[in-house]
């Protein structure tokens, strides 16, 4: 299984990294909504202090959506998924290397995206380990959660418009858990983070769970 | 001595429609088998369903000793398909397509590289995005990528489709190969003069069923496609 995860996860790294559709299309996409949010809330510096921590989640909500999307266009084009199922791979394998590579390509953004608000939104940082838990937890979430729902939406021909929809409502509790806690470490006061870091952990648990056990079978229906 | 491909009224539903409606074929390892039949017969269902992608409503359907319906998994790992499509990423290099679908069968970067020089792809080649390649090309790449799994089963569907004189000369040879190898090879044609020539039995499929050389000898005069009216798949109850 690991093996599989780590071929699977090298592959769609290697292709985002030759296609550069992240680095040229999302991060800019990522930083834009970040810039217009400044624009709409500037007038009020207080507001943007105190929402930062929600907007950047939202930037990394919508273009975590586009990451997920695109790791499953690469396998619909040329009939790609075709070959991954008639590889032998396993199927817990495929899920942990497809939602891998969209967590490393999501940290990497998070990165970009955290200088983004400590420079347009005047963010000081506190609680480091809080802030870095909080990040990793929502992060996986996120992966786990958009690859299984991106194989279910893969098959369809209304793919494209349909996992939005399927996604969006799903996510919500990471939106609301890792905006909490960012706020708590930001506002220094971190024992107030920790609950909403505990329940990212429990969704990223259940996520990854239900993936490894049922991305095979959903594989097969794509 | 086990079979390579044992059908028995094998049933295979895309939808309601039943692309292979009662399929009787048994194949012994090491055979050519030429699958013959007018467009929409069946031909290109016949071979996902060996390959374990499309599955079996009913009937029995067993290949290299696995039952397709329980343990696909173990028949997707010994088996090569080249389909209509390529199966490439088009980012990824030539190199890279190769290495990926070898180490995903269990084989090895260098039998992805064999293969590789095999089918003409080393040099520049070798380093460019699938993307960028001719249909032919393409072909090829996706040719080589059956060759790096050394299957036991060759699923070949129109493997000279697309190719140029030295390309389908290639194709012929590879064939020979793998069967002089001891692999079974399945090919779905419609050049029925090269792809009879290869072949040491040919059957007919239409209508989803098979029509001709179930367990007959070689056929020494093609069938012309479509010369048999398939039969009524509204007939077929499946269970």
């Amino acid at each position: 299984m690991w093996r599989d995860a780590a071929l699977v996860a090298g592959k769609d790294l290697r292709v985002e990294a030759r296609s550069r559709v992240g680095v040229n299309q999302v991060v800019p996409f990522a930083l834009l909504m970040l810039i217009l949010f400044a624009f709409a809330l500037d007038s009020d510096r207080e507001v943007l202090v105190k929402v930062g921590p929600g907007l950047f989640w939202v930037a990394v909500l919508f273009a975590a959506l586009l990451g997920i999307q695109r790791s499953f266009v690469i396998e619909a084009d040329d009939d790609a998924r075709d070959a991954l199922r008639l590889s032998g791979l396993d199927g817990a394998g495929i899920f942990l290397g497809k939602a891998g590579a969209v967590a490393v390509q999501l940290i990497a953004l998070e990165m970009v995206l955290a200088v983004g608000v400590i420079v347009l939104y005047d963010l000081r940082l506190q609680s480091p380990v809080l802030l870095l838990l909080t990040c990793v937890a929502a992060t996986i979430g996120l992966a786990a959660a958009g690859t299984v729902y991106g194989i279910i939406a893969a098959g369809l021909r209304v793919r494209d418009t349909l996992l939005p929809l399927l996604v969006l409502p799903v996510l919500a509790p990471v939106l609301l858990a890792a905006a909490r806690a960012c706020d708590a470490a930001l506002a220094g006061t971190p024992s107030e983070g920790w609950p909403w870091v505990r329940l990212l952990a429990v969704f990223a648990t259940i996520y990854v769970t239900f993936g490894v056990v049922a991305f095979g079978a959903l594989l097969e229906e794509a | 001595m086990s079979l390579a491909v044992r059908f028995r009224s094998a049933v295979s539903l895309l939808g309601r429609f039943p692309a292979l409606a009662g399929v009787d074929l048994d194949v012994a390892p090491g055979e050519v088998i030429l699958v013959r039949g007018p467009n929409g017969a069946g031909k290109t269902t016949l071979l996902r369903a060996c390959a374990g992608l499309v599955g079996i409503s009913s009937g029995e359907a067993e290949v290299l000793g696995h039952d397709v319906r329980a343990d696909r998994q173990a028949v997707r790992r010994k088996v090569g398909l080249l389909g209509h499509a390529a199966f490439l990423y088009d980012d990824l290099t030539v190199a890279d397509n190769l290495r990926f679908a070898a180490r995903a069968s269990g084989s090895s970067k260098a039998a992805a590289d064999a293969a590789s020089a095999r089918l003409g792809l080393d040099g520049r080649l070798r380093d460019l995005p699938a993307g960028k390649l001719s249909a032919g090309q393409r072909r090829r790449v996706a040719l080589a990528a059956v060759v790096a799994r050394q299957p036991q089963l060759w699923l070949l569907d129109e493997p000279h489709a697309g190719l140029d004189a030295a390309g389908r000369n290639l194709v012929d040879e590879l064939v020979r190969e793998a069967a002089a190898g001891g692999a079974t090879v399945l090919l779905a044609s419609h050049e029925l003069e090269r792809a009879t020539a290869l072949a040491t039995r040919s059957v007919l499929i239409a209508g989803g069923q098979i029509r001709d050389g179930l367990l007959s000898p070689p056929t020494s005069t093609p069938i012309v496609d479509g010369a048999t009216d398939p039969p009524p798949r509204e007939a077929i109850h499946v269970a």
